[in-house]
């Protein structure tokens, strides 16, 4: 059974989103994490525009647009600007160490994709097999979330979760309604300003972005 | 077994030999025009065995008899391995004998052998060495096997032959666990060959030995071999690359017409996959050591995760 | 054969048991060292070759034999078909090689314990075997009691030291809470007909949920025996309190009847039905594999670190069991033959690597007198024939080709690569990750024997009482010599092995691979499908040696062979003594840090201000920790609580024996 080449390009993408969400999980810094978000972007652009020529679903062509703008250009560079004025660009310490963080992985994966199998082979679209992957994404980036402990790390893994759940709905559904995604791109650039604002603030009460500071704010 | 399949192998066996210096001496002049340095030739590293194989052997008084033969041992393993790939013809009658398995074996013997040599003096050197290499070597070696699995379920078989037949000639499809598997078998080729960021090679700090302190005791002759093996196993791991990713253009069995233009394709991409290599090299740095282990464990685990990722889409 | 003597197979083997017995009743009853070790040694050795030949007869043609020993009513059945006679070729292939060894290293002992010994020794053989031919549970409990006592006294042999009471007092206690399981497993199985024969329990169709009770108390029985994970507690305590020999036969042999009993219930009496049977299975073998050798890779002590790795290669056994069953529930039969002759080749590969092993680290202690790597060194300058080998054994161990340890891991990758897509997705999934596991175990082994061999015959003496190390005797060298020969025979020469291992799986799951094995003729090892998979370790092994010699050739030929020795280059350093070489704890210092979190290290640093500066640091058991203390102490309170009864008045006496009285009129009423 061969699949066409255009199925063939969108797993490629697929593993490579799933090798940039590796990636992610075992950099240790954050210049290099806010690239990789970037790649991650482009990657996910290039997956929709393939679907769009491959379903002849034109919409999809404004969504590979509206991603590339958004999340290769617009947002890695909010994030670049915010760190340079933070001045962070370490960021040292995970919760477990980077090769038990990278076995979690694994195993999200798998169960990711036991999740994904009876769903996708209800799907009617070319990519139905991509659905496990992009479910396996969304949880490595939470993943990253739990296990970082500045600020930065955590926004950027939030970010990626939001693209894996963007490949998802393309890659089961050919994507979401345009009004809906609209949307969402929006809530997601507003959440950063919003964010942006919330790091200086605290930065000026704790001195530092570790997240761990925090703890300080409950009532004893 | 043809006459045919009798002269591949024995062609092979001495192009490898022959070839595998020249590759060491193209990877240190890419590395030294990169570095806006005017090199020492590609034929460098002939001049050094030349040199080597001249000069009187000096052993240590305690040396044993492990000592002394530890070079050929790793010699004739290495010089196996890289005859083994197939890589200008499919047409190889040693390849029945030695699968995947048993050539990853044959790199964990040719280990062994000269970790055991390393600590036979009794040097903090040997010892140190010899340590840090069962160290890159427990997990870089479970890692090659897991990305030759990789290419084993997709051929369905363990036979080096197999697999590349049927990743040359089958039509061209995008295996994405190829992917996962071409980053992970990059990063072992640079840790089993003492490449930076692994290990430097051409280094004498202790900070940083790995390979150099397992062989600080050699000279003459038994350097030389052991200088050979190494270019061997480069050659080796480099055509595994080659064979595994970019195996198109072999010479498939009985065509004698293809043989030229398969050698000439190998050279080719020996070149581009050496310049390539020299280019890794001097954009990274070297990893302290205790970082090691982790970049190791990302390899093996990005070389599972590969596996995994075969059973989970194209199976 | 047996045909022309006229005779089964079984009436050698129960020839060979009852010459154990008499050498051991002789042994007993002449006090006399000369005659222990000079033939009652040798003719032991002579018996295990008879056992080993009728066992290989027993191959192809099974035999029982009925015993009207033991009680009215219940005789002995004894019974050698394929599974028993493979095992009957291990325990006499085995022996041979350590009854030869211990010819010649006891010659140093005293005559009463010497006599004691060879006692002991003998019956303790002559049970393992009586175990493997019993055909009902009564002659298999009397034979495995047998085994467990007979090794308790082989353990305490040095019962002055108090490490090694308390080994065998733990030896003791897993063996008997083992013998439990094992008991109650057998008392479920037989399903209330009262007939304890394995011919009754073969046919006797147990519902699903009592044949997981069954399964699960053998696990627990033969495991416990088998050193698994939690069960592996006494293994390495017992291990290096027994002498040398003792040792080496108990990893060796011992170990592997508790599989044989495995594959006994699991296979042949309880016909292997459900799935997650094979996947508990193949998880712990898995698991223990990984304890074994990341614990291996950070020991002090020579006999405790090949205890570590007898417990590794169990689980690498398991996890062929494991991998087994779960194709044969598959209805997969030719790829669970395949599991299943990895396992047993590895069964058998283990017995000589490390019974070879065991028995050099014998010889090594009596040269030096010294068992901790720490005090080791440069041996292979005094003793160069052991250290030859030892490095035989060392590369078995580690798996390397073309020795028998790399064919039977070569076997167990092979079955996990064929694996087709099996239904259950998660059972899927299990077999990449396994197969991973595996590598990484192979991996870290190799890391655990370079240690072994390095830090021990490598290098430089790091004491100066042990460079008066003397090489071991012609006894020892003989014995250890014919391990050694079988190591090879065994990696040279697989396909002569699986075809005799076909008997075994053909009795087991009714699917052979000889036929397939072997179409490519001898040379080359072709599972299944020669295209697939072929590996030809002769060819292997002659291009080595013939690259090797044509390179020494052609360079003596062209370039001169001048060679002169001086001191050590050593960077240029000029002072230079034993202590600046790795200890065995800096050896395995990169495993201690990789898997700190798994083993429990309690350190002792100095600090700058301690006017005796003092180092101190220990790798705890952490299943001892969370496992055995609270259970030990569990069961001091439940037993201070009983305790309370004892209340010194007899009328509560009489009155508790009163109360049974009534019970059991009632009960039987």
């Amino acid at each position: 059974m061969a699949i066409p080449l255009t199925g063939q390009i969108i797993n490629l993408c697929a593993s490579l989103l799933l090798l940039i969400a590796f990636a992610m999980l075992s950099q240790r810094r954050i210049l290099s994490l806010i690239n990789l978000f970037a790649l991650q972007g482009l990657v996910l652009s290039v997956s929709t525009a393939v679907v769009a020529y491959s379903s002849h679903q034109h919409h999809l062509y404004f969504s590979a647009a509206l991603t590339l703008v958004l999340k290769v250009i617009v947002l890695p560079a909010i994030l670049h600007r915010l760190i340079r004025r933070l001045n962070v660009r370490w960021d040292v310490e995970t919760m477990f160490n980077i090769p038990t963080t990278m076995l979690i992985g694994i195993a999200l994966v798998v169960f990711a994709f036991n999740l994904a199998a009876p769903i996708s082979q209800m799907a009617g679209t070319i990519t139905k097999s991509t659905l496990g992957i992009a479910l396996a994404c969304v949880l490595l980036s939470f993943l990253m979330m739990i296990t970082r402990s500045k600020a930065v790390p955590q926004v950027v893994g939030f970010l990626s979760m939001e693209n894996g759940l963007f490949f998802a709905a393309t890659s089961a559904t050919y994507g979401m309604p345009m009004v809906v995604e609209l949307g969402i791109a929006l809530d997601v650039l507003i959440g950063m300003f919003i964010l942006g604002i919330f790091f200086f603030q605290i930065r000026a009460a704790f001195d530092s972005l570790d997240l761990r500071h925090m703890e300080k704010l409950k009532e004893d | 077994m043809t006459v045919s399949a009798v002269f591949y192998q024995l062609f092979q066996n001495v192009l490898v030999l022959l070839a595998a210096p020249l590759l060491m001496g193209w990877i240190a002049q890419c590395r030294a025009w990169l570095q806006n340095r005017r090199g020492a030739g590609v034929l460098q590293p002939y001049r050094n065995l030349l040199k080597l194989f001249h000069k009187d052997a000096v052993l240590a008084h305690d040396a044993s008899q492990l000592f002394l033969f530890t070079p050929y041992i790793l010699f004739a393993c290495m010089w196996l391995a890289a005859a083994l790939v197939p890589v200008i013809a499919t047409d190889m009658p040693l390849s029945s004998a030695v699968d995947v398995i048993a050539l990853v074996g044959i790199f964990a013997l040719a280990r062994v052998f000269i970790s055991l040599a390393a600590m036979d003096i009794g040097t903090a050197f040997g010892s140190l060495g010899a340590r840090r290499e069962m160290l890159v070597g427990f997990l870089a070696e479970p890692a090659l096997l897991m990305v030759l699995f990789t290419a084993s379920t997709i051929s369905q078989s363990t036979s080096l032959i197999t697999i590349v037949e049927v990743l040359a000639h089958k039509q061209f499809v995008l295996y994405p666990s190829l992917a996962f598997a071409s980053v992970a078998f990059v990063m072992v080729l640079l840790a089993e060959n003492a490449r930076i960021p692994v290990d430097n090679p051409s280094t004498h700090l202790e900070l940083t030995m790995i390979h150099e302190a397992m062989v600080l005791e050699y000279s003459a002759r038994h350097l030389a071999l052991v200088e050979w093996a190494g270019a061997l196993k480069m050659l080796a791991y480099m055509t595994m690359g080659i064979a595994l990713f970019v195996p198109w253009g072999i010479a498939a069995t009985g065509k004698w017409h293809a043989l030229p233009l398969a050698v000439a394709l190998m050279l080719l991409k020996l070149a581009v996959g050496g310049a390539g290599l020299a280019l890794l090299e001097t954009l990274s740095a070297k990893m302290r050591i205790f970082r090691v282990p982790e970049f190791m464990g990302t390899a093996f685990l990005l070389a599972v995760l590969g596996l995994l990722t075969h059973f989970l889409l194209e199976a | 054969m047996f045909d022309q003597f006229g005779a089964l197979p079984i009436d050698f083997a129960l020839g060979a048991v009852v010459g154990w017995l008499a050498l051991g009743i002789a042994a007993l009853l002449l006090q006399s060292s000369r005659f222990v070790t000079r033939f009652v040694f040798p003719a032991g050795a002579f018996c295990s070759l008879v056992l080993a030949a009728a066992g290989l007869g027993a191959l192809t043609e099974p035999s029982t034999a009925l015993l009207p020993l033991g009680m009215p009513d219940l005789p002995f059945h004894l019974r050698l078909d394929a599974l028993s006679g493979f095992f009957l070729v291990l325990l006499g292939g085995a022996n041979i090689g350590i009854s030869l060894f211990s010819s010649g290293y006891f010659r140093t002992m005293a005559a009463p314990g010497l006599s004691l010994l060879g006692f002991q020794y003998h019956v303790f053989a002559a049970a393992m075997a009586l175990v493997l031919m019993a055909d009902d549970a009564y002659m298999f409990m009397v034979a495995w009691e047998a085994m467990a006592l007979s090794s308790y006294f082989l353990v305490t042999t040095d019962h002055h030291l108090p490490e090694v009471r308390r080994a065998g007092f733990l030896y003791l206690l897993m063996a008997h809470i083992g013998a439990i399981a094992i008991l109650m497993c057998f008392g479920v199985m037989q399903g209330g007909h009262g007939d304890y024969t394995f011919e009754t329990m073969r046919h006797a169709h147990l519902s699903p949920f009592w044949a997981s009770i069954t399964f699960l108390l053998a696990l627990f029985g033969f495991g416990a025996k088998a050193g698994i994970l939690p069960l592996h507690a006494w293994l390495p305590e017992a291990h290096p309190a027994a002498p040398s020999p003792v040792s080496a036969v108990m990893s060796g042999i011992m170990l592997k009847t508790a599989i044989y009993g495995m594959l006994r219930v699991m296979f042949d009496l309880l016909h292997a039905d459900q799935w997650w049977w094979g996947v508990l299975v193949l998880t712990l073998g898995l698991l223990t594999a990984l304890f074994g050798v990341i614990f291996a890779a950070v020991q002090v002590d020579m006999k405790r670190l090949l205890a570590y790795s007898s417990i590794e290669n169990i689980g690498i056994i398991l996890a062929g069991i494991g991998l087994a069953l779960i194709f044969h529930h598959f209805g997969k039969e030719t790829l669970s033959a395949l599991a299943l002759t990895a396992a047993l080749y590895h069964a058998l590969n283990h017995a000589f690597m490390k019974g070879l092993l065991f028995m050099g680290t014998g010889a090594v202690l009596h040269a030096t007198g010294e068992r901790r790597l720490g005090k080791l060194g440069g041996l292979i300058r005094h003793m160069p024939k052991l250290a030859l080998l030892m490095l035989v054994g060392t590369l078995a161990v580690a798996g390397l080709p073309p020795l028998n340890g790399f064919v039977s891991e070569w076997l167990l990758l092979q079955a996990f690569l064929f694996s087709p897509g099996l239904e259950h997705s998660y059972i899927n999934m299990l077999v990449p990750i396994a197969s991973a596991s595996v590598a990484l175990i192979s991996a870290l082994a190799g890391y655990v024997m370079v240690k072994f061999y390095g830090v021990i015959f490598l290098g430089q003496p790091r004491e100066e009482s042990i460079a008066h190390a003397h090489d071991a005797g012609i006894w020892e060298r003989i014995g250890m010599t014919w391990m050694a020969l079988n190591c090879i025979a065994l990696g040279v020469f697989p396909v002569f092995v699986i075809l005799r291992l076909d008997f075994v799986t053909q009795f087991l799951v009714h699917r052979s691979l000889g036929v397939s094995a072997a179409k490519t003729g001898w040379l080359l090892l072709t599972p299944i499908q020669a295209e697939r998979a072929s590996y030809g370790p002769l060819v292997l092994l002659l291009c080595i040696v013939g690259g090797m010699l044509l390179t020494i050739l052609v360079v003596k030929r062209f370039y001169h062979g001048r060679m002169r020795r001086s001191a050590p280059w050593d960077c240029g350093f000029p002072a230079q003594t034993p202590r600046m070489q790795d200890t065995a704890e800096g050896f395995g210092q990169p495993i201690r840090q990789i898997f700190e979190w798994l083993l429990g290290v309690v350190r002792q640093l100095p600090t700058p201000f301690d006017q005796h500066p003092h180092y101190h640091s220990e790798t705890r058991d952490r299943i001892w920790d969370l496992l055995y203390v609270p259970i030990k102490r569990l069961n001091e309170v439940l037993s201070a609580q009983v305790g309370r009864l004892q209340q010194g008045r007899i009328h509560h006496y009489l009155l508790f024996s009163f109360l049974t009285l009534l019970a059991l009129l009632a009960f039987v009423k």
